[in-house]
């Protein structure tokens, strides 16, 4: 059963065509990956889908609804976060408070009784620290629940993201290059807790440059370049396509 | 745990007497000084509520405009063949401020910082003329022969004493209200915003309807502040709410900072003092509001409030020094 759906969705800035008619589905319960050289449109797909960006052409399918034109605060409300390339924080909030903000969708109450029912918050506030801190374990970063966000080293700041994307609870992650900056160690230990929450029914559609974290993880590979799908089947089937291999090698000859 | 005790006592203990104070003040002054002081806790009350809106990440100089939407409404309902009561048309106007806010923030809330300023100061222009203009709202001549509110409880609101204790009820009611606002999740789901609101929106914060929200609940309590105002005055007219006043509350705002709900207050409170010395010479006036603005801005950014916080790690740098000294003199007494 596919969860989501993209059906020839187009993003033109101008002439320059970003998206060129990418038709893709992640299946319920895989872990999809979403690869191909830099400028190829990866990023710009998240943001359409995600609701940042509105397509220029297409139909973006929601476990069955079409949730092309939504906003990002209404794509989150049904089940589908994402995290960022850059690294996006509150810099200066804690690392708890970031999780217990991510939160929101579930507090529960109106903003009457937030602001009113003050003994009601105060348990409810209780409960969402300890749903945070079980957020935290998953990711290993419960150690630096106090910590500043901004203070963090990079690895832990990706954690953090992929924590916050968590917290609203949703039925598919979108990780942008989740494991981007960090070293080996860090990027198994990321990796296996991403296999780890496929396994215990997470969704994820991944994006990342790291071939072999892709390879590792992924049951079903895309592959885009200038902004078109070049080919789409198993890990196997992508490292043995020719159209890929050129891509990446051409991408190569062509850097300065 | 001792320590602990004494912190959660000293808080209250200045709140309570600084409300002691302020319900004192009126015994002490007289005349002149009664009226400065009810100008002043209306001042308050449009002072807190800008400072809501700042949380939401913007410095709107539409808040006197929206004033004087509520002191307006409330003139015209008091008055013009419906003589509807003040007690009645305090909280309409009110709400009247508060829609005016909301129709405004669609195009408003689309700009940030130094463009927010310019369209709300365009948005509070715009409300400004429409006082000017119309005749049915007297143009330049406003809406005079305002009555004191009516009685109400056995209360008479003749004397200015009577009248400074009933705008103080609203100053401290609205200080309080805004206080809680402070504490509750509202308001740091705002701060969230302000530092970064793509991720909030990808947290499931709906951006938008929460600024829209601050903005209107802190233009509803100007518009509070404006029926305050006009029923004190007596009149209701286009040169009691201009550009000028939009700026004392600013400047009450950088001086004090917006950090902290204590810290416009304070801001206003200098602002009242230093009007008052420079009464005489009201030349004199807008240079050294000025001179203020850009001596806090240069020495103190974060405005007074942050005094305390500056202070500790020079208060605690201090005691160290005097520690080592006595034992230095201990250690050389010794031996």
């Amino acid at each position: 059963m596919s969860m989501l759906r993209l059906e020839a969705v187009r993003k033109e800035f101008g002439r320059l065509v970003a998206v060129d008619d990418v038709s893709v589905s992640v299946e319920q319960g895989t872990i999809t990956g979403l690869i191909g050289p830099n400028g190829s449109g990866k990023t710009t797909l998240f943001n359409l889908i995600t609701g940042f960006i509105q397509p220029t052409r297409g139909r973006i399918e929601w476990e069955g609804e079409n949730i092309t034109n939504w906003s990002p605060h209404r794509v989150v409300s049904r089940g589908l976060a994402r995290t960022f390339q850059i690294t996006s924080l509150l810099k200066e909030m804690t690392v708890l408070e970031n999780v217990v903000m991510a939160h929101h969708l579930h507090i529960g109450a109106g903003l009457l009784e937030q602001f009113l029912r003050r003994a009601k918050m105060r348990a409810r506030e209780k409960a969402m620290e300890e749903k945070a801190m079980a957020i935290l374990e998953r990711m290993g970063i419960l150690h630096v629940k106090d910590e500043i966000a901004g203070e963090l080293p990079i690895g832990l700041q990706r954690s953090l993201g992929i924590a916050i994307a968590l917290a609203t609870e949703p039925k598919m992650v979108l990780l942008d290059e989740p494991v981007a900056g960090m070293n080996p160690v860090e990027k198994t230990d990321i990796m296996e807790r991403i296999k780890r929450l496929n396994r215990d029914g997470m969704t994820v559609l991944l994006v990342e440059h790291d071939m072999k974290a892709v390879m590792g993880a992924a049951q079903r590979i895309a592959v885009l370049n200038f902004g078109r799908k070049i080919a789409e089947g198993s890990p196997e089937e992508i490292s043995r396509n020719k159209d890929v291999i050129e891509a990446y090698l051409g991408a190569e000859d062509n850097s300065c | 745990m001792k320590s602990r005790a004494r912190r959660n006592l000293t808080k209250p203990l200045v709140v309570g007497s600084l409300i002691a104070f302020v319900l004192l003040l009126p015994v002490f002054v007289a005349g002149y000084w009664i009226h400065v002081i009810t100008i002043a806790a209306i001042d308050v009350i449009l002072v807190v509520s800008f400072r809501l809106i700042t949380q939401m990440g913007g410095w709107s100089f539409a808040h006197v405009g929206l004033m004087s939407v509520g002191g307006y409404t409330s003139a015209l309902l008091t008055t013009k063949y419906l003589h509807w009561s003040f007690w009645l048309t305090l909280p309409l106007g009110g709400l009247a401020a508060a829609c005016v806010a909301l129709a405004i923030s669609y195009p408003c809330l689309r700009t940030r910082e130094f463009y927010f300023f310019l369209s709300t100061f365009a948005a509070g222009e715009a409300i400004r003329q429409v006082w000017v203009n119309w005749r049915f709202f007297g143009a330049i001549f406003g809406i005079p022969f305002l009555a004191r509110p009516t009685p109400i409880l056995g209360l008479k609101f003749v004397s200015p004493m009577a009248n400074y204790y009933l705008i103080l009820f609203f100053c401290l009611l609205t200080v309080f209200i805004l206080y809680w606002f402070d504490k509750s999740r509202i308001s740091k789901t705002l701060l969230a915003i302000n530092s970064h609101e793509t991720l909030c929106s990808s947290m499931g914060i709906n951006a938008w309807g929460y600024r829209a929200l601050a903005f209107v609940v802190g233009s509803f309590f100007a518009g509070i502040a404006g029926v305050l105002f006009v029923h004190f005055i007596g009149y209701a007219n286009p040169v009691m709410f201009t550009t000028l006043y939009s700026f004392k509350i600013v400047t009450a705002a950088i001086i004090g900072g917006v950090g902290t709900l204590a810290g416009p207050i304070i801001g206003l409170i200098i602002l009242v003092i230093v009007t008052e010395i420079f009464r005489d010479m009201l030349l004199w006036f807008p240079i050294v509001q000025g001179l203020l603005i850009v001596l806090v801005l240069l020495f103190l950014p974060h405005g007074l409030e942050s005094v305390p916080s500056q202070l500790s790690p020079l208060v605690g740098r201090l005691q160290g020094k005097i520690r080592d000294k006595l034992k230095k003199n201990g250690a050389q007494g010794e031996g």
